[in-house]
């Protein structure tokens, strides 16, 4: 009940603080998808590029949040950027990698090879083969990467409130250092919300960009 | 119209030794003509035709489509010369069942609309209302309408030349038979030069106007289906042609090839004497009683009307069942088997009596082949 109280009085600071979680998380995904799906291309056309690159991707999504900020203080302090909001995004943008690029990766590889066949020996050359049959059948695949990204990093951008970042997480951090549970509850509440609704959203989004009558894909859900 | 010279393809295998996958294939298929390769799997004739579009690039040998040296031509530009279609069909599911038709037209740039009416001409040329199927994606389709749209996709920028990979191996039986009938009666007005592999001998016989059997990468013999049934050039064909082969060119040859004459004939109010006189002189046991305007009415046995007098009309029993005179040998020995009898009465479409075929002649004609031929180790 009190927690309620909270919100019903704190609708603007709540309301200014999610625009802020959800800039960090937009930002580093737009950021991600727009280097991750050139990257999971490119490496289907090299077996061995690609085990080391998605090696490298598995590795920094093993690395813990708070270590990950606690190590750019000192690397990106050169630029005077060492906490607030660059390395929440930077954060974000590479744990976005592996999902997006492994994704990416997997749908191209996995298109059928008759349908491969099939363009080339129409005469598609292979960006038009890329452009026309394989990055279409893979939209449904790469999305369900992004949505996988974007639930797990709503959740992570909440820790980047400790460099300062802003966001839902500071709800949660001030809950703790202040024993407000009213404050803990809210942020959490909301980080959740975000998370739910996000992944539907992006549900729908993705069952928009899958050609009508393609085969459904691996999707999570 | 296509031609191959010593073409040869090696492969490495991942242990360092080499396969020849194709060895110094020669062939030749003139305009209009359907030459099918043929033979066991991993014969080489899947890669002697996908060299021929660039798919497998080729080791030593020229390859000539319609006069051109392929060397010659930009890959992706020949193959959008060259239509092509494949066993798995590969209609991209992201795409309209038109869009899909429409591919190398667009690719070529046509004009949009151009494009598209030729798809709804395309669809109309198999039976698929282009009302109904233009919009639809390829999922929506049964097996047997997604060959046809796959076979149409390859004939779409009217290419002189077409691939064909097996096309109708993933269909069933009933509907492989109807889509070949449609594919051949096509075939009779667009006169296609055509590349067609395939491991099924009796397709082979029904679409092949030459076929080129392959074994181990070596074209073993090339050959018209018939020649190829009469004599195969050694054992392995023989066999892989199996020892009904005599049996497979009944299939070849029409009634009209193996028919008697039908002069000699009788009306209802002849003389059963003067039937009885011609059938003698002829030298034949039975004779065809016809109707007044000449169909195929009845038939008088030698053996039943010796002793007999009076007309024809009072002796005659009806004929069991008469065959067309377009028929294969094939339909017509299968019927002659099922009532028992060593002739048959031929009829064309309207009934009107042709001529007769017997099982003499029929054994005849299919050993007459044999005959012209020296015997091995008499010569």
């Amino acid at each position: 009940m009190e927690t309620l109280v909270f919100i019903s009085q704190n609708l603007d600071l709540i309301f200014e603080r999610t625009v802020q979680h959800m800039s960090i998380v937009c930002v580093a995904i737009g950021l991600a998808i727009v280097t991750g799906v050139p990257v999971g291309i490119l490496i289907t056309l090299n077996q061995k590029a690609a085990d080391i690159v998605l090696y490298i991707a598995a590795i920094i999504i093993t690395i813990p949040s708070i270590a990950l900020f606690g190590l750019m203080i000192p690397v990106l302090s050169l630029i005077g950027q060492g906490v607030g909001y660059m390395p929440a995004v930077i954060a974000v943008l590479l744990y976005s990698q592996l999902p997006i690029i492994r994704n990416t990766y997997t749908a191209i590889t996995n298109v059928d090879p008759a349908l491969r066949e099939a363009a080339r020996g129409l005469g598609m050359t292979p960006i038009q083969r890329l452009r026309r049959v394989e990055i279409p059948l893979a939209i449904p695949v790469v999305m369900a990467g992004v949505r996988i990204a974007v639930v797990m990093n709503i959740g992570i951008t909440a820790i980047a409130t400790y460099i300062g970042a802003g966001g839902l997480g500071a709800f949660i951090s001030r809950g703790i250092s202040q024993s407000d549970p009213r404050q803990l509850i809210t942020g959490a509440l909301m980080v959740s919300l975000l998370a739910i609704v996000s992944d539907y959203f992006l549900l729908w989004l993705q069952k928009r960009l899958t050609p009508a009558s393609s085969s459904a894909p691996a999707g999570g859900h | 119209m296509i031609k191959l010279e010593k073409l040869s393809k090696i492969f490495e295998t991942p242990n360092g030794g080499t396969v020849m996958a194709a060895d110094k294939v020669s062939l030749e298929v003139p305009k209009g003509e359907i030459c099918v390769l043929l033979g066991p799997s991993g014969c080489g004739k899947t890669t002697t035709l996908k060299m021929i579009n660039g798919l497998i690039p080729k080791t030593s040998g020229k390859i000539h489509v319609a006069g051109r040296d392929t060397d010659t031509i930009d890959p992706v530009e020949l193959r959008r010369s060259i239509g092509y279609v494949i066993q798995q069909i590969g209609l991209f599911p992201n795409m309209t069942i038109e869009d899909n038709i429409c591919i190398v037209p667009d690719l070529l740039g046509w004009e949009r609309s151009k494009a598209r009416k030729r798809a709804a001409e395309l669809l109309d040329l198999v039976n698929l209302d282009p009302s109904i199927f233009l919009k639809r994606f390829p999922k929506e389709l049964s097996g047997g309408q997604q060959q046809r749209v796959g076979v149409i996709r390859a004939l779409a920028a009217d290419p002189p030349v077409l691939l064909m990979d097996e096309p109708f191996g993933a269909i069933d039986p009933i509907n492989r038979a109807v889509i070949q009938d449609e594919f051949l009666r096509m075939q009779t007005e667009l006169r296609k030069t055509i590349a067609f592999v395939s491991h099924d001998i009796d397709e082979a016989i029904k679409m092949a106007d030459k076929i080129a059997i392959f074994r181990d990468g070596k074209l073993e013999q090339f050959d018209s289906p018939d020649d190829l049934l009469a004599r195969p050039a050694n054992d392995f064909i023989a066999s892989f042609l199996g020892s009904d082969r005599t049996l497979k060119r009944l299939s070849l040859l029409k009634v009209s090839d193996v028919m008697l004459s039908g002069r000699i004939r009788v009306s209802a109010q002849d003389d059963v004497a003067t039937a009885r006189d011609m059938m003698k002189e002829a030298g034949h046991k039975n004779i065809v009683m016809v109707g007044p305007r000449g169909r195929a009415r009845g038939y008088l046995h030698l053996n039943d009307v010796v002793e007999a007098s009076g007309t024809v009309e009072e002796h005659y029993q009806a004929l069991p069942t008469t065959v067309n005179v377009d028929a294969d040998l094939r339909t017509a020995v299968s019927r002659m088997f099922r009532h028992d009898m060593t002739w048959m009465a031929c009829v064309d479409d309207d009934g009107f009596f042709k001529g007769f075929i017997t099982q003499r002649a029929i054994s005849h004609q299919l050993g007459a082949t044999y005959r012209d031929t020296p015997t091995e180790g008499l010569t």
